[in-house]
């Protein structure tokens, strides 16, 4: 049974919502934003123009939005879990169909104000969908073939259609977003380890399937040297930046890597790289210890929530901003192939800013509305 | 519909399950941390290194050449503007394409464009190729007009050698030209300091004197980024030119040499007596040494190189020559020292009909109707042939070569300064059996009296013997370079005290002598041969009486000499032809040796026509005036040395 909005609303004041609002969440929000925008300033080389002037106007834009979204009530994320994840689901067919190609792969569409990226929406729809139908799921059917082929099947669609776009790197964090949830909800060890002895046999199977440039980036991972001016470059190059950094950095515009465009992809994927270099193992650190807090931020509101629902969507989130982190990070220096995956908030890119604010209002939705009993 | 008690429980599993996540979470941040620190802190040198590396290169500028001045600083090599058009690779998106460009703006011809593609081949990619060195004016402001069709193409203002006395002293001096993989091995400076573009001395003192005239190459280090091109300077370490070199030369008498030996081949040597400098060496034919400067073309270099006059031989020191009478005053001297023969020995010169006869060979004297009874001076004075038989005769060869060799002939005047300087030969016995591993025959001994034969010596060899014989008989050490070490004065005084000096019976003997050490036994036997030398131009009957000066202030002593090209038979002497009647390549070197003033002598020289015919007709007019012009630049020539004794 779901009580209605109308019954609830009464319950908060708007002093009462402001009370609630995690303030410092939102100013470490705004400190990493801040941050990402210096650091896309300094890929311009200390220019104000094109890349600055996107990454702020969107980091502006898109803060608000996570504002605003805050003040949803929880139980209509709760409600529209299912069609947002219909949604996504659409606009990756949609990117199939009448997708903008760029350097071999289509993965935007064009919505004239900006291209979207729908990979990077489907990243949060996934565990608002997963929240939801594990919050209706009762423990003890968990366990069952029948509540596990359902989540499963849901999870493998898109990242089907995000790895033929083709975007290993995207597909591998919905998937981990996914999981990240399917895990939180107590499906038993023994699946995950049987799944992982599985993908381990199907191995040679998977590579077997990538595409060329896939494989050579992967076995370039293990060798970078292999081939220092094609597809170990780019993780060459990054560790030089991060190392030359040493501890406090070369400074604030004066990372030669990126300036001297030794350093590719340096707005989006290799943004921390540029950071590092710059800033060195204190800047790096902090950066680090920021996105800690911002978890462990989220992290506190979920256990500050009554619904499952809101506890589950939390800490999944949290999960999940996690994994992209630690993925990003662990790629630009060397523990992880280099597969496309951006930092949250600092890379350059709107599609994955929309997908975090998004995300980050939802987190402050249910701290706000945390009292809300959904479905009970 | 879900039950109160499974919230509950799935709260329960919830944060059981949160809590291995976050365990994990802070398992993975540890190694990213470690990884970190590994990379910033543990690893910093090395990727500091490899980020310099990335993003630091050097360029070498090229350093300028010393400039090389005369005796008097005027400058003989110097270094001039010139417009040249560079390419700068990592600027050029189509080679090809751009080559074609310059060739429609800026004459190229076909093989200098097959060479900046074999150069190009050779280049790194940041690197800068020369297309032209020397550009005309108009081509270069032509350049510039086009300049913004060309990408990467810069014009250039650089400087590079010029003899401005182009042909007078290119045998003194030599020429420069691309530095080849040869030079680079052969030469550390030159590899130091190698940048594409960078002319090294190929002979003359441009080579000997390399080392210090190439200078130090500059080094810009520019920060460049990914794709090569430079983006800042960071630093300039200026280039530095390299030393200039004064020379002992007389940029006025090698110039009159020069004039003097026109149209002919041959050579003019003109030494310090006391100082050894070489004031004049000249060799006729010459060739521009400017035309080398940016690579000879094939035309010129053929016209040069087969001229039959041979302009590419430096006859002063590359040309052997058999120094005829000119080895006269030597055999004299060699044969009063050894007191084989006294100063009344005389020997009858009967001419033609009565040549002098060993073994059945006969040997004639080369005035027909004879000389009569000759004593030395006379002999010398008149050049006698006979005499000179007799005497090396008596003599013998290893004597007269232990002599010839202490008063220069038979080793280089010059050590290695000049790679092509020849050592000449002074033959012995032990010579012969050693080199052509016969022996020796007397009749060559005979000979050899009259310098022909296996002698050999070049005209700057001459020279040097006769200024130690006109010094009074002291070894000098003969310079092309100025050197402050080498002070007129210390040298008179080092040479007084040796004339006091007792010596030993073992100065006969061959050996080796130090600088200023004298190199005679008895003092009077010298003056005698330099007093015949007196005779021979300035008393009537001497062979150069012609070309005497009747002025006491130029008056000089020499000796003619007639170098034999080939044997003499007896229908050449009965047909006695003209000069101009015998084949070119047939007629004799016309050789004079000199010194002057005759009362204070000071100045020696040697004087070579090839194939001019005699001494006395060819060679010893072209002394008279180059005597006087000598003597007149005298006291010049002393303030200039005292002015750098002053400022040393």
């Amino acid at each position: 049974m779901i009580l209605s909005t109308s019954l609830n609303s009464t319950n908060y004041s708007f002093i009462d919502k402001l009370k609630a609002v995690d303030y410092f969440l939102i100013i470490i929000v705004a400190i990493i934003g801040s941050m990402s925008v210096f650091s896309i300033y300094s890929t311009e080389s200390g220019n104000f123009s094109f890349y600055t002037k996107n990454h702020l106007t969107r980091f502006l834009v898109f803060f608000s939005m996570f504002l605003v979204l805050s003040f949803v009530r929880i139980s209509f994320w709760y409600r529209q879990a299912y069609f947002f994840y219909i949604l996504g689901i659409l606009l990756l067919l949609l990117v199939v169909f009448f997708g903008i190609s760029s350097s071999g792969s289509k993965r935007w569409i064009n919505l004239f104000i900006m291209n979207l990226q729908p990979s990077e929406l489907m990243k949060i729809a996934v565990i608002v969908c997963f929240a939801r139908y594990y919050h209706r799921t009762q423990s003890s059917d968990i366990q069952s073939y029948k509540y596990l082929l359902q989540p499963i099947i849901l999870l493998l669609i898109p990242c089907y259609l995000v790895i033929t776009q083709p975007d290993l790197g995207t597909a591998i964090l919905i998937a981990g977003s996914g999981l990240a949830i399917i895990w939180l909800a107590g499906l038993n060890l023994k699946y995950f380890i049987y799944s992982g002895l599985i993908l381990l046999v199907s191995l040679p199977f998977v590579i077997s399937i990538l595409k060329p440039y896939q494989k050579s980036r992967i076995l370039t991972f293990f060798n970078p040297d292999r081939d220092p001016l094609g597809a170990g470059y780019q993780i060459i190059q990054s560790k030089i930046a991060i190392g030359s950094g040493g501890l406090l950095g070369k400074g604030f515009l004066q990372g030669t890597q990126s300036y001297l465009e030794f350093l590719p992809e340096k707005h989006t994927d290799f943004i921390f790289t540029l950071f590092s270099e710059e800033f060195g193992f204190v800047g790096s650190m902090v950066l680090i210890l920021l996105y800690a807090l911002l978890i462990f931020r989220i992290i506190r509101i979920g256990f500050s929530c009554r619904s499952f629902f809101a506890k589950l969507y939390c800490f999944g989130f949290a999960s999940a901003l996690f994994f992209y982190i630690f993925v990003n990070i662990a790629m630009v220096v060397g523990l992880l192939p280099i597969v496309g995956a951006p930092l949250p908030i600092m890379s350059y890119g709107g599609s994955s800013m929309l997908s975090i604010m998004f995300g980050l209002g939802i987190v402050m939705s249910c701290k706000i509305y945390s009292r809300d009993p959904i479905g009970n | 519909m879900i039950k109160k008690t499974d919230n509950l429980n799935k709260n329960k599993i919830i944060s059981r399950r949160l809590f291995v996540l976050v365990a994990a979470k802070i398992g993975l941040l540890g190694i990213i941390t470690s990884r970190l620190y590994n990379l910033q802190i543990s690893e910093k040198q090395k990727y500091e290194v490899l980020s310099d590396k990335n993003r630091i290169r050097e360029w070498k500028t090229p350093p300028q050449r010393g400039i090389i001045t005369d005796y008097f600083n005027n400058v003989i090599a110097d270094n001039q503007r010139v417009y040249q058009v560079h390419l700068s690779l990592e600027e050029v998106s189509n080679f090809n394409n751009s080559i074609f460009k310059l060739k429609n703006i800026i004459s190229l011809k076909e093989d200098e464009i097959k060479k900046i593609f074999d150069k190009k081949e050779k280049s790194k990619a940041w690197d800068t190729l020369i297309i032209s060195e020397n550009l005309s004016w108009n081509e270069f402001s032509k350049l510039n007009l086009y300049l913004h069709e060309l990408d990467g193409a810069k014009p250039v203002l650089s400087t590079s050698r010029y003899y401005p006395y182009s042909n007078d002293l290119v045998h003194v001096v030599g020429y420069v030209g691309d530095a080849t993989t040869q030079d680079i091995q052969n030469k550390k400076k030159i590899e130091e300091n190698f940048v594409p573009g960078l002319k090294v001395g190929k002979i003359g003192i441009e080579n000997s004197k390399d080392t210090d005239l190439i200078g130090n190459h500059g080094t810009k280090i520019y920060e460049v980024n990914a794709s090569g091109k430079k983006i800042r300077e960071i630093s300039y370490n200026k280039e530095t030119q390299g030393e200039n070199l004064r020379t002992t030369i007389d940029l006025e008498i090698q110039q009159l040499a020069q004039e003097l030996l026109k149209n002919q081949a041959g050579s003019i040597c003109v030494m310090d007596i006391y100082t050894g400098e070489v004031i004049a060496m000249a060799s006729s034919p010459t060739y521009d040494p400017n035309k080398f400067t940016h690579g000879i073309s094939t035309k010129d270099w053929n016209e040069i190189k087969n001229n039959r006059l041979r302009p590419l031989l430096n006859k002063s020191l590359a040309g052997l020559y058999s120094p005829g009478s000119t080895i006269k005053p030597l055999v004299a001297l060699a044969a009063l020292e050894y007191g084989i023969i006294d100063t009344k020995f005389k020997v009858n010169c009967k001419g033609h009909d009565h040549p002098y006869e060993l073994y059945g060979e006969r040997y004639h004297c080369w005035k027909k109707n004879g000389h009569g009874w000759m004593s030395m001076r006379n002999a010398i004075k008149q050049s006698c042939d006979i005499y000179f038989y007799e005497v090396a005769r008596l003599l013998g060869v290893d004597k007269l070569s232990f002599i010839a060799k202490r008063y220069g002939l038979g080793s280089k005047v010059l050590d290695d300064f000049f790679s092509e300087e020849k050592k000449g030969i002074v033959p012995s016995t032990k010579w012969k059996k050693q080199v052509l591993e016969e022996s020796w025959y007397l009749g060559e001994t005979i000979i050899t009296g009259i310098g022909q034969g296996y002698i050999q010596a070049t005209p700057l060899q001459l020279c040097l013997m006769t200024a130690q014989l006109a010094n009074g008989g002291f070894k000098i050490k003969p310079n092309l370079i100025y050197d402050k070490e080498i002070d007129l004065d210390i040298i008179k005084s080092k040479i007084e005290s040796e004339k006091n000096k007792s010596v030993s019976q073992n100065i006969l003997k061959d050996q080796e002598f130090k600088y200023y050490e004298r190199l005679y036994r008895n003092s009077n036997n010298l003056k005698l041969v330099l007093d015949a030398m007196y005779g021979s131009t300035n008393e009537q009957f001497g062979t150069s009486f012609r070309s005497r000066h009747k002025e006491d202030k130029y008056m000089f002593a020499g000796k003619t000499g007639t170098s034999q090209v080939k044997r003499i038979t007896d229908q050449d002497r009965e047909l006695d032809l003209d000069l101009e009647e015998i084949e070119y390549k047939s007629r004799d070197h016309a050789l004079f040796i000199a010194f002057a003033p005759y009362d204070k002598p000071r100045y020696s020289l040697s004087v070579l026509i090839e194939h001019g015919g005699s001494g006395s007709k060819a060679a010893a007019p072209l002394a008279n005036k180059l005597i006087k012009k000598i003597l007149d630049r005298h006291e010049l020539r002393e303030k200039i040395r005292k002015d750098l004794k002053n400022i040393a």
